[in-house]
């Protein structure tokens, strides 16, 4: 636990970066500090490792005041990842890696070891090894860079907008991996950036800083996006809210309705309207329009692409999707149904809109949805 | 001028060649060898403090300038050395040597990128050890490009010794000048340029030797 009480970091010019912060950063969560340009979150971020030391206030790292360790100490028992990830380019990604087991007196073959193990973890093949950091692309320097930081296998891990010099794709997919790492590791995760989508995604808990340094609003991004705090927040969380907030709420409640299919080189046969062509594994390809000739076999050619795919768990009836993932299979179908497909990829069903606003009502009026 | 065929003079003399060009090296080399040492902890200063880098920067400047001469003649009036001594020349060549590396290795140590220092403090480097396994291998490429031309003007100025009496190959120059014997003057000048070549030749190979990153391929690689 990271406990941040009255934090103030002043600097000699007068410039107040942080303002008397307060704020407690849960074990084992994903905490995200949002915020503007200029809020003090990157500078919050730092004090916690002692990069940056506040003038007035302390940080308790598990009850611990962090100005009774030695920095150097404190910092290699706390990860740290960086927006370029940092890497030295003079070491191998293996020895990159390796850098902190090496700097508590591993020996070396330990600490390469244990970074050759950490690569496969992050997902870099092993002929990544014996390369320079120059020779990788971005997205593959920012693996490392979360590799090297969880290599002395450190409790806590701080993340300063590790994503945000990477193209979108791979930024999605280093998101991904990170809850994946997460739900595996379980550390203690600060994780800084400006995207409040990515806080929105990625955090357990979200802390939104106002420029200045002072926090907004800490809460869970449901209650973020269900309950702004003030207008700052509401306008800082942006548009789409109440959409983005679907993202939080279950599918389980909206009914599958029944959807008519037809095998690709099967003869359409006497389905109306819109129809979902599917292959032998009754996976959906795409939309049979109400157009389409009467005659002869649907072929995959001549198909209407299909919306967003809304995946349930057919096997354990009540788990599925979010509202959002529900909503928008319907909202983008060109035949204003959404598909409705198991884990497998089959289609199970459909889903309209209709039923998903339905859906959203019911759960409004159980209290689920925070107002 | 007695211009002569070599034969004759080169085999019978070919010791005393020798031993002028092992003093030559030693008159040379281990000036610049100090001045290497002396220049890491200046540069870093330098690229540390800028006040240290205004004082240091011009500092060396000017120091270059001076004129081998002078400085030769006014060492053993500074330190109080007797007038043969080699550290007559040494002492010159290392003051050069110093100020052709502090500027560079100021310059090499401040283009180390900011998030790998600071990715080296947040991982829990101590700033010694950071500076030495960190930011000095870093600053290499640059090190040993100020270190080649430091080292063959070493060994062109070491000749200079030999107007004051300090040997090496500049006193076969001297020595051949007075005997009148141009093979014996010839002879040094290409042995200068030879070292020069050589020792130039193996500082590039042991830089590019330990420095396997900067020839690493800029292309990104898929697995």
């Amino acid at each position: 636990m990271i406990e941040f009480q009255a934090v103030t970091k002043q600097y000699p010019d007068g410039t107040v970066a942080v303002d008397s912060l307060d704020i407690t950063v849960e074990d084992g969560q994903i905490t995200v500090f949002v915020g503007p340009s200029g809020c003090g979150k990157t500078t919050s971020l730092r004090m916690i490792n002692r990069m940056i030391d506040p003038t007035g206030g302390s940080i308790l790292l598990d009850g611990k005041d962090i100005r009774e360790s030695d920095p150097p100490l404190l910092r290699r028992g706390i990860g740290y990842v960086i927006q370029h990830a940092g890497l030295f380019p003079h070491r191998t990604v293996l020895d990159n890696v390796a850098t902190v087991p090496l700097l508590t007196g591993t020996s070396k073959r330990d600490a390469r070891k244990k970074a050759a193990e950490l690569l496969e973890l992050v997902g870099l093949d092993a002929g990544f090894a014996k390369r320079y950091p120059a020779q990788l692309s971005g997205g593959q320097q920012q693996r490392v860079g979360v590799a090297r930081a969880l290599a002395a296998d450190p409790p806590v891990l701080l993340m300063d907008e590790p994503f945000s010099a990477v193209d979108p794709i791979v930024r999605d997919d280093l998101q991904q991996q990170l809850l994946r790492l997460q739900s595996e590791l379980d550390k203690t995760i600060v994780f800084v950036t400006h995207d409040i989508d990515e806080a929105i995604k990625l955090g357990d808990k979200v802390a939104v800083f106002r420029v200045g340094g002072r926090l907004a609003q800490y809460d869970t991004p449901s209650a973020l996006l269900a309950k702004p705090a003030d207008e700052f927040v509401s306008s800082f969380v942006g548009r789409d809210r109440g959409y983005r907030a679907l993202g939080f709420l279950t599918a389980s409640g909206v009914p599958v309705g029944p959807l008519a299919t037809v095998k690709v080189g099967e003869p359409r046969g006497t389905t109306e309207g819109w129809t979902v062509a599917v292959d032998a594994d009754n996976k959906p390809l795409g939309w049979v329009s109400p157009d389409a000739a009467e005659e002869g076999t649907v072929s995959a050619d001549g198909l209407v692409s299909g919306g967003s795919l809304f995946e349930v768990d057919s096997t354990t009836s009540g788990t599925a999707g979010s509202l959002r993932n529900a909503l928008d299979s319907a909202l983008s179908s060109p035949a204003a149904v959404g598909i409705a497909v198991d884990k497998e990829g089959a289609v199970v069903g459909g889903v309209t809109a209709d039923k998903v606003l339905a859906a959203l009502a019911e759960a409004r009026r159980s209290g689920e949805v925070p107002t | 001028m007695n211009v002569d065929w070599p034969w004759p003079w080169l085999p019978r003399n070919i010791d005393d060649i020798v031993e002028a060009t092992g003093e030559h090296l030693y008159l040379a080399l281990l000036p610049v060898l100090v001045g290497l040492l002396v220049s890491i902890p200046l540069g870093w200063a330098a690229s540390r403090w800028g006040w240290a880098r205004l004082i240091l920067v011009p500092l060396a400047g000017v120091l270059y300038t001076i004129p081998s001469l002078a400085l030769i003649t006014l060492v053993p009036l500074v330190l109080g050395t007797k007038i043969i001594d080699p550290l007559n020349v040494q002492v010159p060549l290392a003051i050069y040597t110093v100020a052709l590396l502090v500027r560079s290795i100021s310059d090499a140590l401040i283009a180390v990128p900011g998030d790998v220092t600071a990715a080296a403090t947040a991982v829990g480097y101590r700033p010694f050890r950071r500076f030495l396994t960190v930011e000095l291998p870093l600053a290499i490429p640059v090190i040993v490009a100020g270190l080649r031309v430091a080292t063959v003007s070493a060994m062109s100025l070491a000749s200079v010794g030999a107007l004051i009496g300090i040997g090496g190959l500049g006193g076969l120059i001297t020595e051949g000048f007075k005997r009148n014997n141009a093979v014996e003057m010839v002879v040094a000048i290409l042995l200068i340029v030879l070292i020069a070549l050589v020792i130039d030749a193996l500082l590039l190979l042991a830089g590019k030797a330990i420095t396997p990153w900067t020839r690493a391929r800029r292309a990104v690689v898929k697995p």
